[in-house]
């Protein structure tokens, strides 16, 4: 298991430099002087200008020198300043949008995951009931939804006409005025308290399916679930620092609650057909024939017998899911102005803030990188197949 | 038929009687597919699904060709009917009577009073009525879907907007296609370096999340819908599809046929174009599907976050909705929004139905028992 994991990690390592290169050559060789002309401002600059601009700049060296220069600064951190936010580093404003797009990433994920794992699993296990084509169809209606369209649905039915959820943003500003804290400091916090919150439940819910007893199985699991709702409470009730965040973190949760259920919503259906079409497959094995034929119950044929061969096909499906689940947020970001890292990297494209927009391009590649190898370790973990044959 | 040629001339040694077959090659194929595809049908039309999405298609098969019909027979005049330069000079208008202005600014009436500043005369005096054009107007019998807030035709664009839909889907699968079986076909037969290079390109590929690459590359270059065909067509013919494409390729190359091909003497380029290409299309049609879904929501996205140089298309028409202020208005400005929006999830998702209906021809496995 740990030779697997290396050699994944090796991979990525090779990977995440190919992307570097292909990122900063397709910003190379695409067409224009863009860089100095936008830097000016001036397309009429006198030629000395340019040349000092480009000097400057570093444009001036030759090819190679300048992608040497960009590789070496990248790797000690320094992606640049941003043209917008003047004289604030790159790293900088990307340190404190990452948190705020993983927490979004992460919660609309694990719920839609869940959701649709659920769905599909029932589904399959009900084939030919009259509502199937119906199912079906709404499946690859919420798959198709167009995200926009449907985000501002969704705005409309909850923050419009019912007035229940906030329209859009982080926070609302009215009630930070006099806020003791920074908002950022509150939302790592949240982040954190969140974070270990989420572990503990995967932990248990990951022990859960290892074991063969059903009872421990179900403790395990309700366990997990009930222990992460103590920790959060306790922390926001019980602890004094998280007595005083609690309305401002609450406020953050508020403002978080619409963009997660559009992005569940959005990909829950891929999800839950995927599932039933794996379950369906699964359900045609000899295997489960011999498990109804033992005798035992239809929960236990299809939660242990046919649901945990049926995961298998829905977790590769993340492997390729990284980058459309990716793309999904940063949309979602973009309608929702969730100050994140899809809105920086919209916001600089629109303003042509390059470094920024290079920065945070970047960071969103290796985010798509970290998943792939969580989403490939994860599964390596589930089949035992991939790790003995250790394919390329 | 270059291809064709070529080989004829590099064997002379094959007779006279394969060299007439060969002439009417096409022939043989022509009536290999008319067959393949009679009997795929049977299967597509028993999955109701497939047949949905196909309906959804022709249905906006037709919108798109409408425009044409209706500027040709006169119809629709261009100058109001233009989707992009056409203007309504006769608006509905609503009839209002002159008030005092109220200077508290919350107030409903002075709200309308700013909104009406240098759009009516100013000669008019307290209880005088006037007439103020609407603009956007909602739908009439002349606008069947009223006209967006520069006074064009809501029902034009989304027509247009249909072809531009259909162009860009169409042109980036056929890319997706041509690149995709390809690489996978060479990837599978050449093996080695070959083989390992082009897949390692392909894992990096998937990995990239397109939207956000297109963001970047559209922002910073001016990008036009072609150029966005043809990147989300390498996107994806280089990634995904040349992977799955690859792996069937794989199971081709080691049937008989293609022993024989080599033993006849046929180059590399005949039997990957010739043995390897025709047996992996049937599945790569399927990845066109899913290419064209794809293809469709990209364009919509940029086009709506304003990033994609186009005259006119469905995520164009949100934009403009977005940017004039009457996004959140779905109550009162409908027409500005839902029919673009449904729109283009309705083209996506019959390009999906259909894919998925061309899953069971493709993969027996799932076909019911």
């Amino acid at each position: 298991m740990l030779r697997y994991v290396i050699r994944r990690l090796i991979q990525m390592v090779f990977l995440f430099l190919a992307f570097l290169t292909v990122t900063w050559f397709l910003l190379y060789i695409l067409p224009g002087d863009a860089v100095a002309l936008k830097y000016a401002g001036n397309p009429n600059i006198p030629p000395e200008a340019r040349e000092v601009a480009l000097q400057r700049l570093g444009l001036d060296k030759p090819v190679l020198i300048q992608f040497r220069d960009y590789m070496v600064n990248f790797f000690q951190g320094d992606l640049g300043v941003s043209f917008n936010q003047y004289p604030r580093p790159v790293t900088e404003i990307i340190g404190e949008r990452l948190p705020r797009t993983l927490v979004l990433f992460l919660a609309a994920l694990v719920t839609y995951y869940w959701a649709g794992f659920l769905a599909g699993k029932y589904l399959a296990w009900r084939r030919g009931s009259r509502g199937e084509m119906l199912i079906t169809v709404s499946g690859v209606g919420l798959y198709s939804l167009f995200l926009p369209f449907f985000a501002l649905m969704m705005i409309w039915l909850f923050s419009v006409q019912l007035d229940l959820l906030p329209i859009s943003k982080f926070l609302d500003p009215e009630k930070w005025r006099d806020a003791p804290f920074m908002a950022n400091e509150v939302f790592m916090r949240l982040f954190w308290v969140t974070l270990t919150a989420a572990i503990a439940m995967f932990a248990a819910s990951f022990a859960a399916l290892r074991t063969n007893n059903r009872r421990l199985e179900r403790t395990l699991r309700w366990g997990g679930i009930a222990l992460a709702a103590l920790w959060f409470l306790f922390y926001w009730f019980g602890t004094p620092s998280g007595q005083d965040m609690r309305v401002y973190a609450g406020d953050i949760g508020y403002h978080m609650v619409l963009p997660v259920l559009v992005l569940t919503l959005i990909n829950f259906g891929g999800v839950m057909l995927l599932t039933r079409s794996s379950m369906l497959e699964t359900l045609r094995e000899d295997y489960i024939l011999t498990a109804r034929a033992k005798g035992l119950p239809e929960g236990v044929v299809r939660d242990r017998h046919a649901a945990r061969t049926a995961l298998l096909p829905v977790v590769t499906s993340l492997v390729l899911a990284v980058a459309t689940v990716i793309d999904g947020g940063v949309i979602t970001e973009a309608v929702f102005s969730w100050p994140g890292m899809g809105e920086i990297l919209i916001s600089s494209v629109i303003s042509e803030d390059i470094p920024l927009a290079v920065g945070a391009f970047s960071f969103i590649g290796i985010m798509a990188l970290i998943g792939h190898f969580v989403v490939d370790v994860l599964y390596g973990v589930l089949d035992p197949r991939i790790r003995v044959t250790e394919h390329g | 038929m270059m291809n064709a040629v070529e080989t004829r001339t590099e064997d002379p040694d094959i007779p006279d009687v394969l060299g007439a077959e060969v002439d009417s090659w096409w022939k043989i194929r022509l009536a290999l597919t008319r067959r393949s595809f009679r009997e795929n049908w049977k299967i597509f039309r028993r999955n109701k699904v497939g047949l949905l999405g196909l309906v959804i298609i022709a249905f906006w098969a037709i919108m798109a060709a409408m425009p044409t019909v209706f500027f040709a027979t006169g119809f629709w005049n261009p100058a109001t009917y233009d989707p992009v330069t056409g203007l309504e000079l006769d608006p509905p208008t609503r009839t209002m009577v002159m008030v005092e202005r109220i200077t508290d600014p919350n107030t409903e009436i002075d709200r309308r009073a700013a909104l009406l500043d240098g759009r009516i005369p100013d000669t008019l005096q307290i209880g005088d009525t006037f007439d103020l054009p609407l603009q956007p107007a909602p739908p009439d019998a002349r606008h069947w879907l009223g006209t967006d807030p520069l006074g064009r035709d809501i029902m034009s664009q989304l027509m247009h907007g249909a072809r531009a839909s259909f162009f860009l889907g169409i042109l980036a699968a056929v890319v997706t296609v041509v690149i995709g079986t390809t690489i996978g076909s060479m990837a599978a037969y050449f093996g080695g370096i070959v083989d390992a290079s082009l897949m390692r390109l392909a894992d990096l590929l998937i990995m990239i999340p397109g939207v956000a690459l297109l963001i970047v590359i559209g922002g910073l270059f001016t990008f036009q819908l072609w150029h966005l065909a043809v990147v989300i067509g390498i996107l994806s013919g280089f990634g995904g599809t040349a992977i799955v494409l690859k792996s069937q390729a794989l199971a081709v190359k080691v049937k008989p046929f293609i022993d024989a091909a080599r033993v006849a003497g046929g180059s590399a380029s005949h039997i990957i174009f010739y043995h390897l290409i025709p047996n992996v299309m049937p599945l790569s049609v399927l990845y066109m599907m899913f290419t064209v879904t794809g293809a469709i929501q990209s364009e919509a996205v940029l086009s709506f976050l304003g990033i994609l140089n186009t005259d006119t298309s469905w995520g164009l028409m949100m934009n403009l909705a977005r940017t004039q202020g009457y996004l959140l208005q779905v109550t009162d400005y409908w027409w500005l929004t839902v029919p673009a929006g449904l729109s283009v999830t309705l083209l996506s998702a019959a390009f999906f139905l259909v894919g998925r209906g061309m899953d069971e021809i493709v993969n027996p496995r799932l076909r019911r028992r």
